[in-house]
This record gives structure tokens, C-alpha cells and sequence, in this order.
């Protein structure tokens, strides 16, 4: 990728690009999982003495970022 | 409390290298001109996935969030690792809103959200709202930034005003000069001390401890205490606080992104690309805060005793403090300086950023809109410049004469307000339905319930019976429960709801609506499409072209 200007193109129809992607269906999984409460309100098991409320929460970044990468992969240049 | 002379020295070299880094900023990646506003105001528009990664990171997670978040765990435990869901949600909730805002203004050249929403819905009315709800959630924003650097300072043993009118000062003078090119460089230094900080605390402390098993024994055994169990702290939430733990973290993560400053970090990203690949990277900072918040417990295992505290007499003295505290009781003198350097350089790449999107709103949606029409583009980047040490000045204002839980109180408040503008400004990308004037109803529906919520809402800790905290009660609606709920969650709601039946009546009455002068294919736009007008001295008024 270049970081020069480009030259303005005379106005014609860009690349049709869509945000509707059956791949963006997936980013509910972080979005709904980080706000059951449910699954990580309990002490046990402990992980080197950490409740499951904390390492579990920390756990559900990596998920997110895994899930992100995936989907922007899936939709890239769209 | 003695001055560290070591830390303090330390503090001010690492401060005076960033200051220094603030003014050449402006020969950083050189422009032609600064008398834009797209030069000053958006760095160009033209940064690439590692500056952007490192601004949007260093704008979003802010001082005060460094020094409030694991305060809230040492006080209260559980309740305080909201952020961690908060920022975890936040990505992937922004993720196509924001590629659709970046493309759309990208091809009309929109700096601020008030501009969209002028051109989406026709509505200079509305976009006067989103341009002021903006700059008034902004203000005490800026101010808690200073609080910050203050937090950093009481541990070093510097009390007083003086000094962070002096930081705050060298900041205005900076950011007046380069724009937003002064906090993009100076990100780098700020999240590199603040990932070395955090990693080193996050192997050293515990060990200090004696382990994790002792640090969270310690705080057990803090929140097994009858006080401690009366005000609901605890390891773990208890069956009345989960829904304000969920829905505080979700009425954040949809805040976020109105802000202001996280828009204009955004919206200088080079590409649509660019800004979807952050939203994958960005949570990098995320885990960085949850072994921040993790240090309020180590504070309490540490047993750190906040500045201006007496625990005999009950008085618990200012916990943003322990922080700092704990990094002066761990590390040796010359890495607390830099532990104590991150924080307060922290304070500085949100502030800027948050002066100039401020001062952006108000010459784009104010100033242009209202006062001079037909500025240049060289008299709107004046204006902003300007405006910018306006903001900051009142910032510091605020601060030096309200006490500090004041400004935190207005910054709750602010993330309230700033949710009144998620229905024209994240909702606005995706449709067109809702009408003009149902947005306006909606706003001051849900700023009206916003606000009386907020005043219900009483603190026993500092003994206030308004505004303090952000805890509805649910019962105060009639409903016979304990629980409690985010107000911004119910206040943006109830907005929601007045939006769809004011439309809907509006158009069943066919009362006129703006007009939209944007296109469909303007929301996937991506760099180097055609914009509506490639003339420099035209781009970005926001105001429908002849063509």
C-alpha cells in the first residue's frame, strides 16, 4: 500500500462492496458471551489460585480477538 | 508525605522528552499546509494500521481509567472489573458501524459526527444537539485526565494545583501547534511504558505477595468485613448487582464510539481496512486493563493506605491513589519513575485528542453552521486551534475548582448524555427510517429520564444524596426488586422507544423530514474511491454538492 495521493478517478461506479456478510453473524458470539454473568460468577476451579470470575473474563479477549480476526479475514476488501 | 526525588526526577525527564516529541510532531509525516482542518484537526486522514492501533489505544484507555478502575476493585471488588467486559464487548459491537461512519466520511469529508448527521437527516437542528452533547460529555472527560496525572503525583509526595496547570499548559501549547500529530507520536512512547509497566507489575507483585492464593485471600477476607457486605463488594457479584454489571458494560461499550475523540482517532485511519483490522488488534489493551483492574487486589493484599486516609477514623482518603501507591511499595525508585511517567503521560494523548475533536465540533457544527458560513478552510482550522486551548483551559478550571469527585461525578453524567446520540449517529449508518424531528423528541426523552435517574441515585460514601453514582435502583420505578441497572442503559432505551413511535407518527402524519444527500454505496466506500468533491478547498462542509 502506497501512501501517496492517488489521482482523483473521474466519477464512476466504485466496486460494488456489501456490508450484508453471512461472517458478521459471528461477532455475536463476543459480544453475548461477555455479558452472561452465569458463566463466570463462581470461584471454582481456580487457576494458580485466580477465581474462574477473573481468568475466565480474561480468557473471553483472546476469544474476541480470535473471532474478529476471522471475521475480518473472511471479509476483507468487501 | 516526603517528595521521591528519584521518581519525581524521572517523571519530569520522561515528561519533557514527550513534550519536546508534542512539538515536532508537526514535522512529522509533513503536510503542505497545517491551515486545514483534515491536516491539524485529523492528522491528514492518512494514518496507516500501527498508528492508528497505537492512537486509538492510547486515546481510549485513558489515565483516569488507569487509576479509577483498579480504585473502584480495591473499594468494591467484582463490580470493578466491568471494564473488562466493557472493552471486550466494545469491538466487535463497533465493528461495521464504524467501517460504514469511516467510509461515509470519507467520501463527504466529514471531521465530526454532528457533520454526518447534518448530512444523513438534513437536521441542523439535531446536529446542533450531537455537537453540544459532544463537548459537554467531553469537558469533564478532559478534567478526569488530570485528575490522573494529580493521582500520580500525590504518591510521589507533590500536593498542590501548580503542577498539573504547568503539564497541562506545555499540553495546550503543543496540540495548538501539531494537531493531532503531537498525541499520535507521543501514543508510542505512552503504550510502550504502559505494556513494559504492566508487565513487569503484573510478574513482580504477585511474588512479592506470596502468590495469587494470598493476594485474593487478602481481599476476601477485606470484603467478608459487615461494611464491606452491606455496600455489595465482594470476590464475586451477588445476586443484586449482575444486571448493572452486564449492563454497565454494555451501556459503555455503546458509548464509547460517540465519543468524540474516539471518532476523530478513527476517522484519521488511512482506510475502511485499516479501521476493521484495529478492531481486531485493539484488544490487546483490553487484557492489558484486566491485569490493571487485578492490581486494586494486590493493593489490598499489599496493604496499601490510600493518600489522605485513616482507616481508624473510617476516612477513606483518595483511592486513585493506590495505584501509584503500589508501584512506589513494589518497585525499586527508578522504575516507579517510569511506572509513575506512564500513567501521567497517559493523561496527555487523550487530552489532546479530546481538546481537538471538542474544538472540531464546535467550528464545524457551530461556528461554520452558525456563525460564518462561508469560512475557509484555513480561518476553521484557526478557529479550532484556538478553541482547543479554550477546552483545555476550562478543563483545568473545572479541576482547580471543583473537588475531584465532582469531575467524576460529571463524567458520568457525561456517558449518559453521550448515549442520547446513538440513535442518529450509530443507528444513522445502517438506516434512514427514523424521522428528523423523532430524533430530536427522543434526545430530550432520554436525556429528561437520564438526568432524574442519575439524581435519585444517592453515594453513602461521601455522604451525597444526588448523582452518585450511575446504579438505578429499579425499585424507584415501582418494581419490587433489589436489582440495580446501568442508567444509560434505561435512559437510551426509553430514547429509543419515543424514536420509533415519533417516526412512526410522523410519517403516518407525512410531516416533512430533511433530506439525506447520502448515497448507499458511500457506507462501504473505501480509499481511494471518488469523493464527492476532490477540490481541497471544497472538501467538507458536510452541505449537499451542486453536482
Amino acid at each position: 500500500m502506497s501512501a501517496t495521493e492517488e489521482t482523483p478517478t473521474p466519477p464512476s461506479e466504485p466496486p460494488a462492496r456489501s456490508d450484508r456478510n453471512h461472517w458478521y453473524w459471528l461477532l455475536l458470539v463476543p459480544i453475548v458471551v461477555p455479558l452472561l454473568p452465569m458463566l463466570y460468577n463462581h470461584t471454582d476451579p481456580t487457576i494458580w489460585g485466580i477465581p474462574r470470575f477473573y481468568w475466565l473474563q480474561l480468557l473471553f479477549v483472546v476469544l474476541s480477538v480470535a473471532i474478529t480476526l476471522v471475521v475480518y479475514r473472511q471479509t476483507r476488501g468487501r | 508525605m516526603e517528595v521521591q526525588v528519584t521518581e519525581l526526577t524521572i517523571f519530569i525527564v520522561l515528561f519533557a522528552f514527550v513534550s519536546v516529541l508534542g512539538f515536532v510532531a508537526s514535522r512529522w509525516r509533513r503536510p503542505d499546509t497545517m491551515e486545514h482542518l483534515d491536516e491539524w484537526g485529523l492528522g491528514g486522514r492518512n494514518f496507516g494500521g500501527w498508528i492508528t492501533w497505537f492512537l486509538l489505544g492510547g486515546d481510549l484507555y485513558t489515565a483516569y481509567t488507569f487509576v479509577a478502575v483498579p480504585a473502584l476493585m480495591f473499594g468494591a471488588g467484582a463490580m470493578g472489573f466491568f471494564a473488562l467486559p466493557y472493552t471486550v464487548v466494545l469491538y466487535p459491537l463497533v465493528l461495521i458501524p464504524l467501517v460504514r461512519l469511516w467510509s461515509v466520511s470519507h467520501v463527504h469529508g466529514f471531521v465530526t459526527p454532528a457533520d454526518f448527521v447534518r448530512a444523513r437527516f438534513g437536521s441542523s437542528t439535531m446536529a446542533l444537539l450531537v455537537a453540544i452533547t459532544g463537548i459537554v460529555a467531553t469537558m469533564p472527560y478532559i478534567a478526569l485526565q488530570l485528575v490522573g496525572i494529580e493521582a500520580v503525583l500525590k504518591a510521589m509526595g507533590v500536593e498542590g494545583k501548580w503542577p498539573i496547570t504547568i503539564a497541562f499548559l506545555i499540553l495546550a501549547i503543543y496540540t495548538y501547534n501539531s494537531g493531532l500529530r503531537a498525541p499520535a507520536l507521543i501514543a508510542f512512547v505512552k503504550d510502550t511504558l504502559i505494556y513494559l509497566t504492566v508487565i513487569v507489575a503484573i510478574v513482580v507483585i504477585p511474588t512479592k505477595l506470596g502468590g495469587w492464593d494470598a493476594i485474593f485471600a487478602a481481599a476476601g477476607e477485606k470484603f467478608s468485613q459487615p461494611a464491606a457486605q452491606a455496600a455489595g463488594s465482594g470476590l464475586l457479584l451477588n445476586a443484586n448487582n449482575q444486571l448493572n454489571y452486564v449492563t454497565l458494560a454494555f451501556g459503555s461499550a455503546l458509548a464509547l464510539f460517540l465519543y468524540p475523540h474516539s471518532l476523530t482517532g478513527v476517522l484519521a485511519a488511512r482506510s475502511r481496512d485499516t479501521v476493521k483490522r484495529n478492531m481486531a488488534a485493539l484488544p490487546a489493551y483490553s487484557f492489558v486493563l484486566g491485569l490493571l483492574a487485578l492490581l486494586g487486589l494486590m493493593a489490598i493484599a499489599a496493604e496499601i493506605v490510600p493518600v489522605g486516609a485513616d482507616p481508624a477514623a473510617g476516612v477513606p482518603g483518595d483511592r486513585n491513589t493506590v495505584v501509584p501507591l503500589l508501584f512506589g511499595w513494589a518497585f525499586p525508585s527508578w522504575f516507579a519513575g517510569i511506572a509513575f511517567a506512564a500513567i501521567g503521560i497517559g493523561a496527555l494523548v487523550p487530552a489532546a485528542v479530546m481538546s481537538i475533536a471538542a474544538a472540531n465540533l464546535f467550528t464545524r457544527n457551530i461556528y461554520t453552521e452558525y456563525i460564518r458560513r462561508d469560512a475557509s478552510p484555513r480561518e476553521e482550522a484557526q478557529v479550532s486551534k484556538l478553541v482547543s486551548l479554550v477546552v483545555k483551559f476550562v478543563a483545568v478550571v473545572l479541576v482547580l475548582g471543583l473537588d475531584t469527585q465532582y469531575s467524576i461525578d460529571l463524567q458520568l453524567i457525561g456517558g449518559v448524555i453521550i448515549l442520547q446520540t446513538l440513535p442518529a449517529v450509530a443507528l444513522g449508518v445502517f438506516t434512514r427510517w427514523f424521522h428528523k424531528w423523532a430524533l430530536v423528541a427522543g434526545w430530550v426523552a432520554g436525556m429528561v429520564f437520564g438526568f432524574w435517574m442519575l439524581w435519585t441515585i444517592p453515594n453513602p460514601a461521601t455522604d451525597r444524596k444526588h448523582f452518585g453514582g450511575s446504579a438505578f435502583k429499579l425499585s424507584e420505578l415501582g418494581v419490587d426488586t433489589k436489582w440495580t441497572i446501568y442508567a444509560g442503559f434505561l435512559s437510551v432505551a426509553l430514547n429509543l422507544i419515543v424514536v420509533a413511535l415519533v417516526t412512526w407518527g410522523l410519517r403516518a402524519g407525512k410531516v416533512a423530514d430533511g433530506e439525506d444527500v447520502t448515497k448507499p454505496s458511500d457506507y462501504t466506500a473505501e480509499q481511494g474511491d471518488p469523493k464527492v468533491r476532490d477540490i481541497p478547498e471544497l472538501v467538507g462542509d458536510g452541505r449537499p454538492s451542486a453536482t
